[in-house]
């Protein structure tokens, strides 16, 4: 096979980028997973379509890796991380340690040296921020307990990973460096080397605060977005190379320099502008890890592979199980953190790749390790679902009580889907007018809360559709839709809407895109969440002002079913250009509309029968 | 020294040019207190705890409207259904509100003319206000005839700072108690004669 062409390899490349990664993601694999799967199927055990190009594929790839480090620094906030900082530290740090020295002694009583064996601990230690994240996202977990703390760990995890790239190189054999070629400090003694490396820290944090505006500003006055990713670029290249000169590692000193540009004002511009490099270089990182899978070596032992994923799994759901524990999660919440997070993570293929280019391990080693990594993050959705359908019924919050299920018959209750801040309101209110009301959460410790005093609670994702009909949905007369995601609401009356045609549906939605297509899939009332707050503040701020409270109240009623007529209007015009366009530009675009509809708005005759004024002028006139 | 409480309701102050010099004066007036309901219940929502509780504190009450539809504006009838509660202001063991006395400061489009016996409505103002008259005497309370400001269409700013001022005088009367209910009690309106003395 001819490995040719620029064109050629490009198009190998992404030909099998868009074909697998969609695929996995179908398969609820995740991305990453794709990536490796379209990697292995071109790379040479597969069908064998790139060649030696791959080595400097992965060099250009492993700039991916400095980027994304890069984007981790530029998001970290200093904020989350004080509140969270118990978690993070404590739990993160136990789990990375703890799991790190198990792994490292497992792996030395395999033989392995120690070095090696240490590097294999922190490879196993990292979890797959990608993979939890989304699927506890999807499943609307992600802000309970459980889900809190797995952020923390996949949080620590993710900066963790600096100290561990730093670290490497000193557990590698002497001699064995990366012919990393000339740097500034070659010829200096350890502290001319550290003060090098502060002077260039120092350096980039003044020069962040200083230039970093003015040059930004001046290349925004040109009006040339490419310009401005360009300009993005050419620092974060800059950095990478300016770091390696004084000795620290291309990923060490961007992320470094992520964390001192984080406060600057361009931080979202910045990475809204290396973002798409960063996934696609990732993309390209994670197809060279996978093409580099010699599965020769791994389809000679296939016992041993099944053998070390079941230990990675199993090793590190006890651990977190144990943590859990510890850290005073209760029993439900326990297990869907053990559950979410025994997988081993991407940051594991960037630890391999630097060890091998190390030295530090070996190709028996690492490419076996790979497999095993990718296997346990192909195993995070099978273990997700065997969590939700065989253990969490049995063991954990039950999804109803018996009670419960007899009282429900005959009765025709409300509905409501979802109890945070928003169903909360809602249910206690129905609830204290003495309205039959029924729950469907599944935040396991709010669900155990409501029990406890006695409310009717189903525990579940409320968008099954056989949970719905277990909390009555067939002779409900009125459903809440009342997530705080607006995705899952919108999938929720989708479904209920095809299924249950009678049934009225009350739906949440944050804003003017989800209330279109909320009102779109037949949901019968759509309310924004911040639309009567906001009008509240709005006839407040008149009263402050010194208008007559009634009247400002009865404007706002008006402007209130105005926008509601608007809304109605809009979304007959809005088509899919939503969609198409970028949203922001989207939104700007809206908002001219709406204001266009205010001024248009004939009833400023409101109220007019108080109104004296033709009467008096009537009267003079006789 | 009886104090009054002023039970204001005009749906539309910002469109009004009577009450609102009218209201003035009786903010400025110290003996009394000015109960704005359409501004303090914007949604109608009367709370009917303080309203009982400005009725017990208070000597007189003195509802200031304009005359809409021959009637009050609708938030005064709401407060009459919520507040005047059974067993509090009416029925065996209903006095806080006895021994107190109610009138009414009411405007009208109308002339004086219009509501004389003969004229266009045939039926005084104080007749129209029947069911006041009806419902203070349920509360064992001292009902005295309506003071009003006529032709409210027709008056020039003048006129309408004069009959301010004519309000003000009544709120004084009011509160020193120069006003005989025994003497007005069949006069058809509150006029300056029944408290500068004169007969
Ligand atoms: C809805 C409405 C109904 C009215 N009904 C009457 C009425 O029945 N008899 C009358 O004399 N004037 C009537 N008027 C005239 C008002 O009483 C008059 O406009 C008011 O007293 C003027 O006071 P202001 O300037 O404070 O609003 C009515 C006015 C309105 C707006």
């Amino acid at each position: 096979m001819e490995h040719g062409g620029f064109f050629e390899q490009a198009f190998v490349y992404l030909a099998a980028a868009v074909i697998a990664v969609p695929v996995a993601k179908r398969l609820g694999l995740g991305s990453v997973l794709g990536y490796l799967i379209a990697g292995a199927i071109i790379g040479p055990f597969g069908l064998a379509l790139i060649g030696e190009a791959g080595q400097d594929i992965m060099h250009v790839a492993e700039f991916g890796v400095v980027m994304m480090l890069f984007v981790v620094g530029l998001e970290l906030e200093p904020a989350l991380l004080w509140r969270l900082r118990a978690s993070i530290l404590g739990l993160g740090g136990l789990q990375v340690v703890v799991t790190t020295a198990a792994a490292a002694g497992i792996a030395r009583l395999l033989g392995l040296g120690w070095a090696e064996a240490v590097a294999v601990g922190m490879v196993i230690a990292v979890s797959s921020t990608a993979i939890v994240l989304q699927t506890l996202e999807e499943r609307g977990l992600l802000q309970t307990t459980a889900g809190q703390s797995a952020f923390s760990v996949l949080l620590f995890q993710d900066i963790a990973v600096i100290p561990m790239l730093a670290l490497f190189p000193l557990l590698a054999p002497r001699g064995a460096e990366v012919a990393g070629g000339h740097t500034w400090v070659d010829g200096l003694p350890a502290w001319g080397r550290a003060l090098a490396v502060l002077g260039a820290v120092g350096g980039i944090v003044v020069a962040g605060r200083l230039l970093l505006g003015p040059v930004f500003r001046l290349i925004a006055r040109t009006g040339l977005r490419e310009l401005f990713t360009a300009a993005a670029l050419l620092l974060v290249v800059g950095i990478a190379l300016l770091m390696s000169q004084v000795g620290l590692s291309p990923a060490l000193g961007t992320f470094l320099a992520g964390v001192v540009l984080a406060t600057t004002e361009f931080r979202h511009e910045l990475e809204s502008d290396i973002e798409p490099f960063k996934g696609l270089l990732l993309g390209l990182f994670f197809i060279a890890v996978g093409a580099s899978i010699d599965f020769a070596l791994v389809g000679s032992q296939p016992g041993t592979i099944a053998a070390l994923v079941g230990a990675t799994l199993l090793g590190k759901f006890l651990i977190l199980l144990g943590l859990g524990r510890g850290f005073g999660l209760s029993g439900e919440q326990r297990g869907l953190f053990a559950f979410a997070l025994p997988q081993v993570g991407e940051f594991a293929f960037v630890l391999l790749a630097f060890g091998s280019s190390l030295g530090l391990l070996a190709a028996e080693v690492a490419s076996p390790l790979v497999a095993v990594v990718a296997l346990t993050m192909a195993a995070s959705p099978i273990l997700m679902l065997a969590w939700e359908r065989v253990v969490a019924p049995r063991l954990g919050t039950r999804e109803v009580t018996a009670r419960e299920a007899d009282e429900m018959h005959g009765e025709a209750p409300v509905l409501i889907a979802g109890f945070d801040r928003f169903g909360n309101t809602v249910g206690r209110f129905l609830r204290a007018n003495g309205v039959p009301t029924t729950v469907i959460d599944n935040d396991s410790d709010r669900v155990d809360v409501l029990r406890r005093l006695g409310l009717p609670v189903y525990y579940g994702d409320p968008t099954r559709l056989d949970l719905l009909r277990s909390a009555g949905i067939a002779s409900a007369r009125v459903l809440v839709v009342a997530l705080d995601e607006p995705g899952r609401n919108i999938a929720l009356v989708r479904e209920v809407r095809r299924h249950f045609p009678e049934v009225r549906i009350f739906a949440r939605a944050e804003d003017r895109n989800d209330a279109y297509d909320l009102m779109d899939l037949g949901a019968t009332q759509v309310y924004r969440e911040t639309l009567d707050t906001a009008l509240r503040v709005g006839v407040d701020v008149m009263g402050a002002l010194g208008r007559r409270t009634h009247a400002a109240t009865r404007a706002a009623r008006t402007f209130r079913r105005h926008d509601e007529a608007a809304l109605a209007e809009l979304a007959a015009v809005r088509g899919d250009r939503a969609r198409l366009l970028g949203v922001a530009r989207e939104r700007i675009a809206e908002l001219e509309r709406m204001l266009q509809a205010d001024a248009d708005e004939p009833d400023l005759e409101r109220d007019a029968a108080w109104d004296p004024t033709t009467l008096r002028e009537e009267m003079r006139g006789t | 020294m009886p104090r009054v409480l002023v039970a204001f309701a005009h749906p539309a102050l910002e469109k009004s040019r009577v009450h609102r010099a009218l209201l003035a004066a009786a903010s400025r007036h110290p003996a009394v207190t000015v109960n704005d309901l359409y501004q303090v219940y914007p949604d109608a929502d009367i709370d009917v705890g303080r309203e009982q509780a400005l009725l017990r504190e208070h000597d007189i009450v003195l509802l200031q409207f304009p005359m809409y539809w021959y009637s009050t504006p609708p938030i005064l009838k709401l407060w009459q259904d919520l507040v005047l509660e059974h067993g509090w202001a009416y029925g065996r063991t209903g006095h806080a509100l006895a021994g107190k006395s109610l009138a009414c400061a009411v405007t009208a489009g109308g002339p004086r003319e219009a509501y004389e016996p003969g004229g266009f409505n045939r039926t005084s103002i104080r007749q129209f206000l029947l069911p006041l008259e009806s419902t203070t005497r349920l509360c064992r309370m001292t009902w005295l005839p309506p003071w009003i400001v006529h032709g409210t269409h027709r008056l020039d700013p003048e006129q309408i700072t004069r009959a301010a001022a004519e309000y003000a005088e009544l709120l004084s009367a009011l509160a020193e108690g120069r006003i005989d209910p025994v003497r007005v009690a069949e006069a058809d309106e509150l006029r300056p004669i029944h408290w500068t003395g004169g007969s």
